[in-house]
């Protein structure tokens, strides 16, 4: 529903970012300190209300604009511990590591409350100068004559909003994105559903349970473990709960029986995964869309007086062993209002003039990233990784350690024959997905 | 919490012995946890006509919230209430025009928790 306005009426502001998630806040951040008039526009009751995630923040990205971050960041623990995990029904298969040196500063990776740690971030762009304006829903564009972005209606009383540029931070679901014809398609087959449990136990029974103390935490992936569902599941601690849950590829999702809640209570079943979550008392469900398929399904990323950041770009990084966002999230929104700046100081605002958007992307690592890893989403996701590689490695590694007396050690040539074999994986197949995966990863 | 267990996942016939100690929750027990600031405009419309004639159903299981209920007459009941705002929904349903979605008023809908 976009609103055609007079040329001629001046802006109310320089920029208006939609959405005060890590990437909005940065970019309103960033224009901010540059000097220009921001509004930030949050359609929650506050900054972070809507936002969930199963995840880690990495945050060194904020060592730029917010030195020291991790001396007032709201954090629950800093990862210490990385667990991948494949689960089979019967089996499970880790490789576990742990570093010290991600217990200090700058640190590595951190469990955060997501609706804790948007809040904190878009607090501090208000301190920079920018105003945030919450409660507030950016319900469609304004644009002038000639079809340029000069805006956005929202849904307060005479809620018309203009600016010279508007910044679509608008989450996973970017209706604003849409409506100005950056997305050519949208393929539920691009998106998997994450859903989350958070689980109340106390302090000391996650240190014993995850072999942490202090401010230490775990941050466990999983392969296997979704009820046959393609996608994956994941274990964090928080200091006080467990963040659980799974992340399931809506197609698959939506050709089964089996609904989220359920292939969530499978998960803590798991003879493997039951123990740590033991007794943990719901305190909060949660779930969300996650933009799953990366580079192959962003968006066209700027149009006259408009860009699009963060998850409403499909900034989100879902490489199987690499699982990020929010820091994708930040360094596109600080991207974005660099570019922002810049187009307004020249005075040009058209595409062209917001090239500096995709130039910075592919200059940081928002699209080498994604470019390398272009291919990982799709791999990771294939039937083959879902459902079989994970029961045939683990058979291989079960036979491996088992002790078969008076038989002796078969030798891990033979023992990789004979799985192959009574697996019904293709030798074909198998190099194929080597060949990929060493494309994709290496 | 109490409730009814619900149904689960199992990890295989030959498996089904291995069960948690504690009882599962109820769906309402749940979505109970969560915090909606539920305003009277309903931001997702359904239309319970185009849903009457799809056999696929896809909202049913596939939402989160579980707000896409079949009906004894072959229908669909839908309640927006309680809604993550996920948008699910929306992208697994095959019916042109059977979901109208938007986003609820500024200030209303889930709101996730702090701590």
């Amino acid at each position: 529903m976009s609103d055609t306005v007079a040329d001629a009426a001046p802006a109310d502001v320089d920029v208006v970012v939609v959405g005060a998630g890590p990437a909005g806040s940065c970019a309103a951040t960033v224009l901010a300190r540059a000097g220009h008039s921001v509004v930030l526009l949050e359609r929650g009751p506050f900054a972070g209300s809507k936002n969930m995630y199963g995840g880690v923040v990495y945050p060194r990205i904020l060592d730029q604009l917010h030195p020291q971050w991790w001396e007032h960041a709201p954090v629950q623990r800093w990862v210490v511990r990385r667990s991948t995990m494949l689960l089979t029904d019967t089996q499970a298969l880790t490789v576990d590591f742990r570093t010290q040196s991600w217990a200090a500063p700058p640190y590595n990776g951190a469990t955060a409350y997501r609706p804790d740690f948007d809040h904190w971030l878009a607090g501090l762009a208000e301190a920079d100068g920018a105003q945030l304006v919450c409660a507030t829903t950016a319900v469609g564009l304004l644009r002038d004559e000639a079809g340029r972005v000069v805006g956005v209606r929202t849904d307060r009383p005479d809620g018309d909003l203009r600016a010279r540029v508007v910044i679509a931070c608008d989450g996973v679901n970017s209706f604003l994105a849409k409506e100005a014809g950056l997305y050519t398609a949208t393929d539920a087959a691009n998106y998997t559903l994450g859903v989350k449990e958070t689980l109340a136990l106390p302090k000391e029974v996650i240190d014993e349970r995850f072999g942490v103390r202090d401010r230490e935490g775990v941050d466990i992936e999983i392969l296997g473990g979704t009820g046959g569902v393609n996608g994956g599941g994941f274990v964090y601690t928080n200091l006080d709960t467990l963040g659980v849950g799974v992340v399931l590829k809506l197609p698959a999702l939506a050709a089964q029986s089996a609904r989220p809640e359920q292939i969530i209570a499978g998960l803590k079943e798991h003879p493997a995964i039951a123990p740590l979550v033991e007794g943990g008392e719901i305190k909060e469900y949660s779930a969300h869309l996650i933009p799953e398929a990366g580079r192959s399904m962003m968006p066209t990323l700027a149009t006259d007086g408009m860009l699009v950041a963060g998850d409403a770009a499909a900034m989100c990084l879902a490489a199987g062993i690499w699982l990020e966002g929010v820091n994708f999230a930040m360094a596109s929104g600080i991207a974005a209002g660099e570019a922002a700046s810049e187009a307004l100081r020249r005075g040009d605002v058209s595409t062209a003039g917001l090239a500096g958007y995709e130039r910075r992307l592919h200059d940081s690592f928002v699209l080498r990233d994604h470019e390398k890893l272009r291919r990982a989403p799709a791999l990771v996701l294939s039937d083959r990784v879902q459902h079989q590689y994970p029961q045939f490695v683990a058979d291989v590694v079960e036979r491996m350690f088992r002790v078969d007396n008076p038989a002796a050690k078969p030798g891990l040539n033979r023992i990789v024959r004979e799985e192959r074999k009574r697996s019904g994986l293709r030798w074909r197949d198998l190099l194929r997905d080597a060949i990929d995966g060493a494309r994709t990863f290496g | 919490m109490s409730g009814d267990p619900i149904g689960r996942v199992r990890w295989s016939s030959a498996h089904s012995n291995i069960r948690s100690e504690w009882p599962e929750v109820s769906f309402e027990d749940r979505i109970g946890t969560t915090r909606f600031d539920v305003h009277e405009r309903a931001h997702i419309v359904v239309d319970g006509a185009v849903c009457a004639d799809c056999s696929t159903r896809e909202c049913v299981v596939a939402c989160p919230a579980k707000l896409f209920v079949p009906t004894a007459d072959g229908g669909i009941l839908f309640n927006y209430e309680q809604c993550f705002e996920c948008g699910t929904c929306y992208l697994v349903c095959n019916r042109e025009g059977a979901i109208t979605w938007t986003y609820p008023e500024g200030g209303h809908g889930v709101v996730f928790r702090r701590t």
